[in-house]
């Protein structure tokens, strides 16, 4: 009972921020109603025993990133955006897109859905699980992943610094 | 145990915490004006009360009878959710940190901690990466360059240091092998040879490098001086809270505080040993004694805290950078790396 409580306040809270999200016209609010989806996402996470991926749900996404999104709005000191009349492609493709996607989504969930209901926490989320299969079972899909990172992380580097610059001149200016 | 009985429990135990980390925060602050006025060869606060005990609490009635300014061109809704967003991460915290063993009142047991939680340290550290958007946005909302550039080395400075923070723990973790504070603050028990005590800094391999780089970034992470740059009243005023005034400024000092005994509360269990110390006595003694070890020791990390304020000058915001990146960064990984080394080869 107090479990699908808790559910169906963290599903709305999701909800309500992603909707908000979209219909704020400030970015720095947009980014608030983002780590609101962001915190109730780990709230679910929890609900599902799944504690370890809640904390760094928070740690990562909210604690880290977002701070760097509201950092970046901070920055730039973006302003709020103009309403535009909205585009007609959106209107002609987004709109049919969505539905079917969404008529997808339900039939899939309904009709092939083979997935069992287990008691909350009957599934392993502690850490010690996750490490074993992290840096046991998928230690090649891990370290290919971070190393993608690494280049992404370079790319935005090599992007960022002003171009004619190389490392030498950059020593000396 | 019942469902009521864990209720009252709870609601005892909420309320004792908040009451007792209130009143370290108001002492804290005390003692720091008190200290900074010795070092200084001043007094500090001597009028209110003997030794001046009962300034908190005027300084307390001041801010609260204070006339609450609201400048024009504040962001409001986020003007004002600002400190509160600071102030309820820096005591959410609390919650997670146990202060001694179990009690055993009128056959209910209890640990003494508001919950005791699989993966502690770990929320703790999501709390304390949340209440970045308390000083950030009372920078941004109160619509002001000197408030907007302290919010901005802010953010910046706690998201650079929180790495360092977090790869500081790691070692700590290897050695406990559980994220539970009261796991690791039991490992830590016992003695070597009879006398040298079992704590994290020194066992083996031995986790001092990883106490200094915490030390170090917990000063960076709670915005204290060497590294309080966000607030430095030579540059910016005071940097994010310029613009506020009456409770709201005394929320984020409040968050200060609390924060800074957060961070000194998981120095004492993490590196320091926790509760243990000499127990001795009938039962009543025994169980209340390591909650005075505990203070103990989290009274000597604040006294550091104030001794550091009244020593050493504010470092430069280029340099911090540097220092957070390029210099405690590659030591908290190499003390990871060689404690993780040797404690594999050990096993």
């Amino acid at each position: 009972m107090l479990h699908l409580l808790l559910f169906l306040v963290f599903g709305c809270a999701c909800g309500a921020g992603a909707i908000n999200l979209l219909v704020q016209r400030h970015p720095i609010n947009s980014a608030l109603s983002l780590v609101v989806v962001m915190g109730s996402l780990a709230g679910e996470y929890l609900l599902l025993g799944a504690e370890f991926v809640a904390a760094i749900q928070v740690i990562v996404y909210a604690g880290a990133i977002m701070v760097l999104f509201v950092f970046v709005i901070m920055l730039l000191n973006a302003g709020e955006e103009e309403r535009t009349s909205g585009s007609r492609v959106a209107l002609v493709l987004g709109v049919p897109g969505m539905l079917i996607g969404a008529v997808l989504v339900a039939w899939l969930l309904v009709e092939r859905s083979s997935t069992v209901t287990v008691a909350a926490g009957a599934l392993p989320g502690d850490p010690q699980t996750i490490g074993w299969l992290l840096f046991h079972d998928y230690l090649l899909p891990f370290e290919v992943t971070s190393i993608l990172v690494l280049i992404a992380i370079m790319g935005a580097v090599a992007l960022a610094s002003p171009p004619g610059m190389d490392a030498s001149a950059k020593k000396e200016g | 145990m019942s469902i009521t009985q864990f209720i009252l429990v709870s609601i005892v135990k909420i309320v004792v915490a908040i009451i007792v980390l209130l009143t370290a925060v108001a002492y804290t602050v005390w003692l720091e004006r008190k200290l900074v006025g010795h070092i200084q060869n001043r007094w500090g606060p001597t009028r209110v009360g003997p030794f001046g005990l009962l300034q908190p609490l005027a300084d307390g009635v001041k801010f609260i009878f204070k006339e609450d300014l609201t400048p024009p061109h504040v962001h409001k809704p986020l003007y004002i959710a600002a400190p509160m967003i600071a102030l309820v991460f820096a005591l959410t915290a609390i919650a997670l940190i146990p202060v001694g063993g179990w009690i055993h009142v009128a056959g209910v047991s209890t640990p003494l901690e508001i919950t005791d939680v699989n993966i502690g340290l770990l929320i703790i550290l999501g709390i304390a990466s949340l209440g970045v958007y308390g000083v950030a946005l009372a920078g941004w909302s109160s619509n002001s360059k000197y408030s907007l550039l302290g919010g901005l080395r802010a953010s910046a400075q706690m998201v650079s240091y929180e790495i360092a923070l977090g790869l500081s723990l790691v070692g700590v973790l290897i050695l406990a092998g559980s994220f539970n504070l009261r796991e690791i603050v039991d490992a830590q028990g016992g003695t070597f040879w009879g006398f040298i005590p079992r704590w994290n800094i020194f066992r083996w391999p031995p986790q001092i490098v990883g106490f200094l780089v915490y030390l170090t970034a917990a000063y960076a992470e709670t915005n204290r001086v060497p590294f309080d740059l966000p607030e430095a009243e030579t540059e910016l005023v005071a940097g994010y809270h310029t613009e506020y005034s009456a409770m709201k400024f005394a929320m984020f000092f409040m968050a200060e505080y609390a924060n800074m005994i957060t961070v000194a509360c998981l120095a004492s269990l993490l590196f320091l040993g926790g509760w243990h110390g000499p127990v001795a006595g009938p039962a009543i003694v025994r169980a209340l004694l390591p909650v005075f070890w505990f203070g103990l020791r989290v009274f000597a990390f604040l006294f550091l805290y104030i001794w550091v304020r009244g020593t050493l000058p504010r470092f430069r915001y280029d340099q911090l950078m540097a220092f957070g990146w390029k210099f405690l960064l590659p030591v908290a990984i190499a003390n990871l790396i060689i404690t993780a080394l040797m404690v594999a080869l050990r096993s």
